[in-house]
């Protein structure tokens, strides 16, 4: 496989571009891996390149129902922050940042990480004291994040109306620097190349139909679309179909599954700086580097599989971007798409071992795994190799839905949910 | 967008019109003080989530303001049926099933 560097730029310029290699062969499932991960989105992807990296364990399958990072990796607005509540989150998504920072390099593949920072808008009391308390949290948890005025959010993005008559007025902002965007498809696909170069086989258009337990309960293997597969280890990275995969092994997930859409729109000149995100009006948007704005909306109300969504919620998004956004009332929408979040009861993750030997789950992101990608692959990966939670993942394990140690993200993180 | 049918109403309406809450058939335990922690999790947290029909509670919010029942299909989003609180599930296999 090619290293990609300037001079091997230059050497294929000069050859007319047509002697690169695929990035990763298109593997053929053998009849027994030592670990098979079910999704071959960035978590499942990065797992396997973990695995192969950190814990010399090549011997290992990505079997993906569709294609490589089509699923919420390919249709997230790839937002990366870290600025959680919580001490459990804290770690996790700081640790994700952290390998963040050198991804492009460690995977000599540009991901397009960008530190643009996060700003997210208080419009009123309520948020200003909440962003401020977070605020102290992070920064107590060493996690980067301060706390703008409504004068500072406008000086650090312009676009931003702070006009006192607005219909959501600003009154301030929690700005993580730190934070910033990368580019989805090239994660998956750097993951996906340094795992392949590392002898790990990543199987397309092989749907997992059913994980197969043995007689003393233990994980067996994976029925799929191309026959039964043996292994001891599954690693179940599915997002939205999570629980559709779980139950076939005999688990019921505290998971529900519901559209999250998001909208792209026609590409313009750069004016936008950073990502700006408002829980109060629920908004957030982004400029991507071919020019687009890239905007959010929230998950729809309804449990679905459809991967389309409604669009009362494409409304609603668009018309508090116009209202705190006056610069983009004539933009045109280019197109908009939906992708299957599976939100757990406490809008924390799910990550770690299960009642079934040899079974891991990594699931639970609900609207926020992008940014988590890294983090999650590499905590699972060492999960799965040493069958014990790492120490930032073990908060987040299933049994905390019966014992009660809950990670409520959900009414206290700054999350768009 | 969905379309929805509100039983006491009798009329199908859009669905800003209604809340979603949650799945539907989930029974409050009997006797609370007698369930076992994982009990309590299954009734607090888990949920079928079927990629397939699902039963679900919705609310006529903008409307009579009543919680009724429906059986909708998760991939197509296609309802088979909405019908009255307390009423029992229809059937969606064997015969005499909705289709």
């Amino acid at each position: 496989m090619t290293h990609f560097s300037a001079l091997s730029l230059l050497k294929n310029a000069l050859t007319g571009n047509k002697d690169w290699d695929a990035q990763w062969p298109d593997a053929q499932p053998r009849n027994e891996y030592d670990v098979i991960i079910v999704g071959a989105g960035g978590h499942g992807l990065g797992a396997a390149y973990y695995l192969a990296k950190e814990h010399g364990i090549t011997n290992v399958a990505v079997i993906e129902k569709g294609w490589l990072g089509g699923g919420n990796t390919g249709r997230n607005t790839t937002i990366i922050r870290s600025n959680y509540l919580y001490d459990e989150s804290a770690r996790l998504y700081d640790h994700a940042l952290d390998l963040w920072e050198n991804l492009s390099t460690e995977l000599n593949y540009n991901t397009m990480f960008s530190r643009r920072g996060v700003m997210m808008l208080a419009h009123n009391v309520h948020d200003v004291q909440s962003f401020q308390r977070h605020i102290h949290a992070n920064r107590l948890n060493g996690v980067d994040n301060r706390w703008l005025s409504a004068a500072e959010a406008k000086e650090f993005c312009p676009p931003v109306n702070i006009s006192p008559d607005a219909r959501y007025p600003v009154m301030g902002a929690a700005l993580q620097m730190r934070a910033g965007t990368a580019r989805h498809d090239a994660v998956a696909w750097g993951y996906a190349r340094a795992a392949a170069k590392r002898g790990v086989d990543i199987i397309q258009n092989c749907p997992v139909l059913s994980i197969r337990r043995g007689p003393d309960g233990s994980v067996e293997g994976v029925e799929t679309g191309k026959g039964f597969i043996r292994a001891k280890k599954v690693a179940v990275s599915a997002a939205g179909h999570t629980s559709v995969v779980m139950k076939s092994a005999g688990i019921r997930m505290p998971l529900e599954s519901y559209p999250l859409q998001a909208l792209v729109s026609e590409p313009v000149k750069p004016c936008f700086p950073c990502v700006v995100m408002s829980n109060t009006v629920h908004a957030y948007i982004s400029q991507s580097d071919k020019g687009e704005l890239v905007v959010g909306a929230g998950t729809d109300q309804y449990v679905s599989y459809s991967q389309r969504g409604g669009l009362p919620l494409i409304e609603h998004t668009v018309a508090a971007i116009c209202e705190v956004f006056p610069i983009f009332r004539r933009m045109r929408m280019l197109r908009k798409w939906g992708g299957i979040v599976d939100v757990s009861p406490d809008r924390s993750a799910i990550l770690g071992k299960t009642p079934v030997k040899g079974l891991y789950v990594n699931c639970g992101w609900g609207t926020g795994g992008f940014k988590a990608t890294p983090g999650a692959a590499h905590t699972l990966a060492w999960t799965v190799a040493k069958d014990e939670p790492h120490p930032i993942n073990a908060p987040f394990t299933l049994e905390r839905f019966t014992t009660g140690r809950l990670i409520d993200e959900a009414a206290a993180a700054a999350v768009a949910h | 967008m969905l379309l929805i049918h509100c039983p006491y109403c009798d009329e199908t309406l859009p669905e800003p019109e209604f809340a979603y809450a949650g799945e539907a058939h989930i029974a409050r335990p009997a006797d609370p003080s007698s369930l076992s922690d994982e009990e309590w999790r299954d009734f607090l947290f888990v949920r079928s989530n079927p990629r397939g029909v699902h039963a679900e509670r919705w609310r006529h919010v903008h409307g009579c303001g009543r919680f009724f029942n429906s059986l909708r299909e998760t991939v197509s989003d296609r309802f088979l049926a909405t019908y009255k609180a307390g009423e029992p599930r229809p059937k969606t296999d064997g015969p005499g099933a909705l289709s």
